[in-house]
């Protein structure tokens, strides 16, 4: 992997490649995405010709269009030095394009330079541009909060993405890390699998977030919205009848980026109340710890925050 | 075997609702692929012997008349006999009229995953011989008129309970649930059989090109005495077992018994060169080795050819979270877990098996644990192109892709489509479907995601909507400083 420290080149030219989920569903991720770029004194674009990386075609066994779709995303990025998106499933179907055309077509040899400059975020603000770019800003944020980190499949698997975010995430202040069972398995997902084959998909879901809920974590972490929707329209699913104990979801480059004034995924009005509740359940905790309070005692204060809350 | 995997969506929906399996398969997440982990963080060449293993099977596969010549004029010079089957039946027929020359009433078998391929059991039983798994998991099994759902581990889907009533309806017993009286209860049964058997009937993990040996490797020993104590021994495998040498074996030996139970090596290794020969205490008479072929050969330089690398491990099914969470019988045939859902289509017709390779997330938790670093996310991707070229993937799917292609096609159009989509989801998550702002309960047509989980809301305006905002008044504040 190049190591290039911004001062050998000063503004890389990034292109970013805004997800079709990130793009309709969650901006935000978008705009937390430049952000960091921008911090690390990239130059940021985000080219018009795009719409999707093709991945639902490639995986239905349409290959004409998912070759057709990845043509078009080769001319939009022509001009830049990286890709850049908020996902390494998208990367990752970026990294197939070469094997979608002809070795005689001249855009085997584009789609095989384009796959060689994409990146996703966390691993190219930390294998590309390197840490000490963005040590400073991270080190100065303060977010106490205790997050459990999934790792999606195709970051994982095809492009090797598992210490970037960690390391990243580790700048924060305040911000602790717990791992949760299996961490590495598929939450289920899985683009169209999710609708065609729903009652896999949930059982697969459901045991992710017994995970997630038992890791003790307040916020569920990753980096690609499509699982984040996922685990995060089951969390809230499970937690309807009792807000406070949602775990909330996030993309990674919104902690990052320190972009948490907006609510979790799939919240609204619901983050502030639980804000609140939290506030007093962590208050009750410090006083747990020096006092003789018991564990239920604690619930039953616990359960009092939450109605004054409401 | 009936083929049931057409039927893959409705018994997957039955099996996770099956409490007994749900445990059982719980059991085998915990159990397998921890052992391999343990198994494979003690071998830190382990990587490396995976990439030795993949080369020689591509080695192999690139000569595989060759090593199968060789392999053949090894067994006749050792006196035994090689049967060439190109289809199941063939071999069916080889392995009766074997059979019938011998006079065979009773026949032992050791586990074989190509006799399950060929049907093999009803075969012979049919013609009036009897077939007596000696497997323990199989020998239940077959007491209760049942299938494998795992390649290794053949009756991982069945509980103590089950074990307990199968055994007292057929072994005169009380009932017992303690797995030490139940397993001395199959061994003594299993006994009888193994004296009066005509013929044994094994499969093989590798067949040695040159020695002309075939190996079985079991953790129970029955294998032993099936092909030991039968005055004939039936060897049934397929043509892709073949290897060039023993040590070559050795190396998939290591391969496999730490990617399927995270042994460092199996318990019994038994290697069959030929009949008895002179002098030589025990053996059989006869020794007879059925290469079976069943589409295999057609796979040899096609896209599927990697497929046949697959050494029976089992470690893609251990690690599957969709094999985990139906288990082995949804799959509705032999082969279960991702190397079923490559291979099934292959034996059975895409027309028939589609539905096994959509069943995937595509996590690549299989190919990451394969022993031969066989690609199966990439096989069952083109399975998918397979079925999508021959018009089979269903309408709605079909449908639903056009449109959307046609739009991701035209990024203006596609934009339009982007804001009146979120817009309009942002819409519902405000009316009643929502209760909430910030989800959705029920969205028309999505029931498939709102049955079980909420639906996230967009946060308003899409990104390209805000950046060209963003755009705009940046060159505004521009023009005006
Ligand atoms: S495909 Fe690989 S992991 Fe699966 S059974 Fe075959 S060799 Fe083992």
């Amino acid at each position: 992997m190049p190591q290039q420290h911004p001062s050998e080149k000063p503004s890389p030219n990034v292109g970013l490649f805004i997800t079709c989920l990130a793009d309709m569903f969650r901006p935000s991720i978008g705009f937390a995405t430049v952000k960091l770029l921008e911090q690390t004194g990239c130059r940021v674009s985000v080219p018009e010709q795009q719409t999707c990386c093709g991945q639902p075609a490639y995986n239905t066994g349409d290959r004409r269009t998912s070759a057709e779709i990845a043509r078009m995303t080769i001319d939009a990025f022509a001009g830049y030095e990286y890709l850049v998106a908020p996902s390494g499933s998208c990367v990752g179907m970026i990294k197939y394009y070469p094997e979608l055309f002809d070795k005689e077509d001249p855009y085997q040899q584009l789609a095989q330079e384009l796959a060689d400059r994409s990146y996703e975020i966390t691993s190219f603000l930390f294998d590309v541009i390197g840490l000490e770019a963005l040590q400073q800003q991270l080190q100065q944020l303060s977010i106490p909060r205790t997050i459990t980190y999934h790792d999606s499949c195709s970051g994982l698997r095809q492009l090797g993405i598992k210490q970037q975010p960690r390391e990243l995430l580790k700048q924060i202040d305040g911000l602790q890390i717990e791992e949760m069972t299996e961490a590495e398995t598929c939450c289920g997902f899985g683009g169209t699998f999710c609708v065609k084959y729903p009652e896999i998909s949930n059982r697969m879901v459901s045991n992710k977030s017994e995970f997630i809920n038992d890791s003790g974590a307040d916020t569920l972490v990753g980096g690609d919205l499509g699982c984040l929707l996922n685990m995060a329209g089951k969390l809230q699913r499970q937690t309807k009848d009792a807000p406070g104990e949602l775990v909330e979801a996030r993309h990674v480059v919104e902690l990052l980026a320190d972009m948490l004034d907006i609510p979790g995924i799939g919240e609204q009005e619901v983050r502030q109340l639980k804000d609140n509740v939290s506030a007093k359940n962590y208050a009750l905790a410090s006083e747990l710890k020096s006092s003789e309070l018991t564990g239920s005692e604690l619930k039953t204060s616990a359960i009092t925050a939450e109605q004054e809350a409401k | 075997m009936d083929i049931n995997t057409p039927f893959f969506k409705a018994r997957a929906s039955e099996a996770l609702q099956d409490e007994n399996l749900q445990q059982a398969l719980g059991n085998l997440k915990q159990g397998f692929p921890h052992k391999r982990a343990i198994a494979v963080e003690r071998m830190p060449e382990f990587d490396d012997l995976r990439d030795q293993g993949r080369d020689l099977k591509n080695h192999i596969l690139e000569h595989l008349d060759l090593y199968l010549e060789q392999f053949e004029s090894k067994v006749t010079e050792n006196g035994g006999h090689v049967h060439w089957a190109r289809t199941g039946e063939d071999a069916n027929q080889i392995i009766l009229d074997i059979c019938q020359q011998v006079n065979a009433k009773t026949v032992t078998k050791g586990k074989s995953m190509v006799s399950e391929e060929t049907g093999l059991n009803d075969y012979l039983e049919k013609n009036g011989i009897q077939p007596v798994e000696t497997d323990l998991g199989e020998y239940i099994l077959q007491l209760r008129g049942d299938h494998p759902s795992h390649i290794i581990a053949p009756a991982i889907h069945l509980n103590l309970e089950d074990v307990s009533e199968a055994f007292h309806q057929h072994h005169n017993k009380p009932k017992s649930d303690d797995p030490v009286t139940l397993m001395q209860e199959a061994r003594d049964a299993l006994r009888e059989k193994f004296v009066v058997a005509d013929v044994g009937i094994t499969g093989a993990n590798f067949c040695v090109a040159e020695t002309g040996s075939t190996i079985i490797v079991t953790n129970e020993g029955n294998g032993d005495l099936t092909q030991t104590l039968p005055k004939t021994h039936i060897v049934i495998t397929s043509i892709e077992k073949v290897v060039p040498t023993l040590e070559d074996m050795t190396l998939f030996l290591r391969l496999l018994a730490r990617s399927a139970t995270g042994q460092e090596f199996t318990v019994y290794n038994t290697l069959s060169s030929g009949p008895r020969r002179e002098g030589d205490q025990d053996g059989p008479e006869n020794f007879h080795v059925v290469l079976v072929d069943n589409g295999r050969s057609e796979m040899v330089g096609s896209q599927f050819q990697d497929m046949l690398r697959c050494i029976r491990c089992s470690a893609c099914m251990n690690h599957c979270p969709v094999y985990g969470a139906v288990g082995g019988h949804s799959y509705g045939w032999v082969y279960p877990g991702p190397m079923g859902s490559v291979l099934t289509p292959k034996m059975i017709g895409i027309e028939k098996g589609a539905a096994l390779p959509n069943a995937s997330t595509f996590c690549g938790k299989c190919e990451s644990v394969c022993p031969v670093r066989i690609p199966l996310p990439k096989l069952m991707r083109h399975w998918r192109e397979d079925e999508f070229s021959k018009h089979l993937t269903p309408k709605a799917a079909r449908y639903g892709l056009s449109s959307w292609a046609f739009l991701a096609k035209r990024p203006t159009l596609y934009r339009q489509f982007t804001k009146l989509s979120s817009w309009g989801l942002k819409l519902l998550a405000n009316s009643s479907f929502g209760g909430d702002k910030g989800k959705l309960e029920k969205i028309p047509l999505a029931g498939g995601w709102t049955d079980f989980r909420d639906m996230p809301a967009p946060q308003g305006e899409t990104f390209m909507q805000q950046w060209k905002q963003r755009q705009a008044a940046n060159q505004t504040d521009g023009e005006s400083s």
